[in-house]
């Protein structure tokens, strides 16, 4: 394990790296301009396989910073309604695991760094090593696991520091200080805070204890920390931007897809979800040039 | 409590080997096993693990466990030699079953259930949620939550409350909230799903009562402990009776508590063969049973890593079974370990024979098992003639785990019991 927070994107800094842009330099640099980033959460394979690429696009281009490209799977324990219906959805069309890749390199290279989000099953399935091998290839930044904590990640780790990857581990308003500190200590890319002890879904109220967490994170040794669960209006994007270095954006561009007749108006609906929830982050007030904290990265 | 330490008599021959298997803790049964959850429930499952480990070195606890279980439960369940059943097995067989059907609320499950439910007490929360697939762990939470003044609410597959109605009835006449789950395949593990959900939101108020040896650390080890006195009166029972110990041990394999519970205390007695017989439904093509050890590959679900029904990606197959309480597409870590190192042995029982097994017992002893452990008891006579070459007088032990009450729908339809008119939907 690296120890943590160096993003070693660096071409032929790791063994066999042929990764894409990983996310913190990105962070590192849209925080040098005093702003916060907007990752944006779709899965691949809804409405259909092509269908989700066109969509990322359209949020890459709409103002979205980082991509988080969810893999469809059964049994999704941290996601709330509107993500299972689109991820259900995903299923009984037959995605694979392997149209994530694909999306991944359709996706990549567009200025926005790709992010996996996946539960452990199906990259144990694949082979720990291949996936980071083949997501590197693909040009991903690497995994969000919100089902494998550091404790379980021995191979993930080994995996992603050979092939330069991030990864992105959760912590939450129950997490001890001890477990911030070793999960920060296992993290790359960012850490991302959960805002609330829930699943992903709209909610009126952004968790009150997401700041603090956030400070909390950062004492114990994180330079950069993305807020998720829960965000879906442009003024919470505001508020969680003002204090965390990303705000993370799921159900809110899922449900901008779904009930629409047909995919253009979702595409059009989601774009201007996108500039919205854009705007919202980029009107939050912080210090240019270093992270909200004042520290220089 | 007796599940502790068993203290139990040893037997000339059958000294317990080093490096008892029967003691094992979790959180790995060599690669099973494990924490493959979110980071929100880490702390409560550190605080439940603690917490547990500070009861079973208090006597009290163990002492109002063992009050409960006496004055309320009805422990210890009797042992039931089955001669006219065992003419069926065949081998010169002499069969014996324990009753765990005879337990209050019908089944092994409030073994565990009272036991966790006095942890809960002892972590001052004041909600118990839980999911069921047959009713019978359900039933079982709605009762010890009424009993110890807890708030209840049981997760259920919509297609399992259909099926076992009248346990979602008795749980809703013990005040529990049967929440019926529409997503996914609507039974056993999307309830599960939707438990862990609830879980990570109501965390500091709410206790996950799991009902079987699966999901993450502590929670197969500890429901392991919270149910090996049956093996522990069972042993003794036969101790006591016949003078010696089972050739075979059989139970059925959901999750598979119940099979823990009965094997736990033969583990380290070499000469004791065991038998965990799982859903072979209606045969073993993809979606058409529960037989992990068939036609699964280890894998992760529910927080453990475990034999599991998953496709090439790693998604997780609909598992089948007659029964509500064998529909589960993965099974407790400890139960993958015994099977990789050989200790036990996994047998598929199809819906068919399990049937037949479930008529044969009510017509030959005139007991009404429950669906789940007419699986045992399909088990043993699949076991046959050579149970007799492994004894001159070989003994099967079959743990009945739950009486079929809830059960007798089902079979009415199976069999064709029901006058013309009154047959739903069938399950055949």
């Amino acid at each position: 394990m690296s120890g943590g927070q160096t993003t070693s994107a660096t071409p032929g800094a790791t063994t066999g790296a042929t990764t894409g842009a990983t996310t913190g330099p990105l962070l590192d640099g849209l925080a040098a301009q005093g702003r916060a980033a907007l990752v944006g959460y779709l899965p691949v394979g809804y409405p259909s396989v092509p269908g989700s690429v066109q969509a990322v696009r359209t949020m890459i281009d709409a103002g979205v910073d980082v991509v988080e490209l969810g893999m469809p799977y059964t049994d999704p324990v941290m996601d709330g309604p509107v993500i299972q219906r689109a991820v259900d959805h995903a299923l009984r069309g037959g995605t694979r695991v392997r149209d994530t890749l694909t999306a991944v390199e359709q996706v990549a290279g567009r200025g926005a760094p790709v992010l996996v989000m996946t539960y452990w099953n199906l990259v144990l399935r694949y082979g720990v090593e291949a996936y980071a091998r083949d997501l590197a290839a693909a040009g991903g930044a690497g995994l969000i696991t919100p089902d494998l904590v550091p404790d379980e990640a021995e191979a993930w780790i080994a995996a992603s520091d050979a092939h330069g990857l991030d990864r992105v581990f959760l912590v939450a308003p129950s997490s001890t200080p001890e477990r911030l500190a070793s999960t920060v200590a296992a993290s790359r890319g960012f850490v991302y805070a959960a805002s609330t002890m829930g699943v992903t879904g709209e909610r009126a109220t952004v968790g009150s204890r997401a700041e603090q967490l956030v400070a909390d994170t950062r004492a114990a040794g994180a330079p950069r920390v993305c807020v998720g669960l829960g965000v879906s209006r442009p003024e919470q994007a505001a508020q969680v931007a003002s204090y965390a270095d990303g705000v993370i954006v799921g159900s809110a561009f899922v449900r901008s897809l779904l009930d629409v007749s047909d995919e253009a108006t979702g595409l059009d609906r989601l774009a201007e979800v996108t500039a919205a929830l854009a705007a919202g982050v980029r009107s939050a007030q912080r210090p240019a040039g270093g992270s909200v904290d004042g520290s220089a990265r | 409590m007796s599940g502790v330490d068993s203290g139990r008599p040893v037997v000339p021959g059958q000294e317990p080997r080093l490096g008892s298997l029967a003691t094992h803790v979790g959180p790995y049964w060599g690669d099973f096993g494990g924490r493959f959850v979110p980071e929100a429930l880490i702390a409560a499952l550190d605080e439940l693990d603690t917490a547990y480990h500070k009861a079973l070195a208090d006597p009290a606890f163990g002492a109002e466990l063992a009050r409960l279980h006496r004055t309320y439960t009805g422990r210890p369940s009797p042992l039931t030699e089955v001669p006219r059943f065992a003419a069926h097995v065949g081998g010169g067989a002499r069969v014996f079953l324990k009753r765990e059907d005879l337990n209050h609320t019908g089944s092994h499950k409030i073994n565990n259930v009272l036991g966790q439910a006095l942890l809960v007490k002892r972590l001052g929360k004041s909600r118990v949620i839980a999911e069921t697939g047959a009713g019978q762990h359900g039933v079982a939470t709605a009762t010890a939550a009424a009993l110890l003044g807890l708030e209840c609410t049981v997760y259920m597959g919509e297609e399992d409350t259909q099926r076992q109605a009248l346990n979602v009835a008795r749980m809703r006449l013990l005040g529990a909230e049967v929440v019926p789950v529409t997503i996914g395949t609507r039974t056993l593990k999307d309830a599960i799903n939707e438990a862990l959900r609830d879980w990570v939101a109501n965390v500091e108020t709410t206790h996950y009562l799991l009902g079987t040896v699966t999901g993450p650390h502590p929670f197969p080890e500890m429901v392991r402990d919270f149910h090996k006195l049956i093996g522990e009166e069972a042993r003794a029972q036969l101790l006591g009776e016949i003078g010696r110990l089972p050739d075979a041990v059989a139970a059925c394999v959901g999750g598979g508590s119940n099979a823990m519970g009965i094997f736990n205390a033969f583990l380290d007695d070499e000469g004791v063969r065991l038998f965990g017989f799982e859903a072979g439904g209606r045969g073993l093509g993809p979606g058409d049973h529960a037989a992990r050890f068939s036609g699964g590959a280890p894998g992760v679900l529910h927080g453990a890593r475990s034999y599991l029904l998953q496709d090439e990606d790693g998604q997780t197959i609909p598992s089948h079974s007659v029964s509500a309480g064998l529909d589960y597409p993965s099974v407790g870590p400890e139960h993958s370990w015994l099977h990789d190192i050989g200790r036990a042995t996994y047998l598929p029982v199809s819906d068919a024979e399990a049937m037949d097994a479930f008529r044969l017992l009510c017509r030959t002893e005139g007991i009404i098992p429950a669906i789940e452990s007419a699986h045992a008891l399909a088990g043993a006579i699949q076991l046959g003639p050579q149970v007799g070459e492994w004894s001159d007088e070989p003994v099967v032990l079959v743990n009945l785990s739950g009486r079929g009450d809830k059960d007798v729908a089902t079979a009415a339809r199976w069999f064709g019991l029901l006058d013309a008119g009154d047959e739903g939907e069938g399950d055949r």
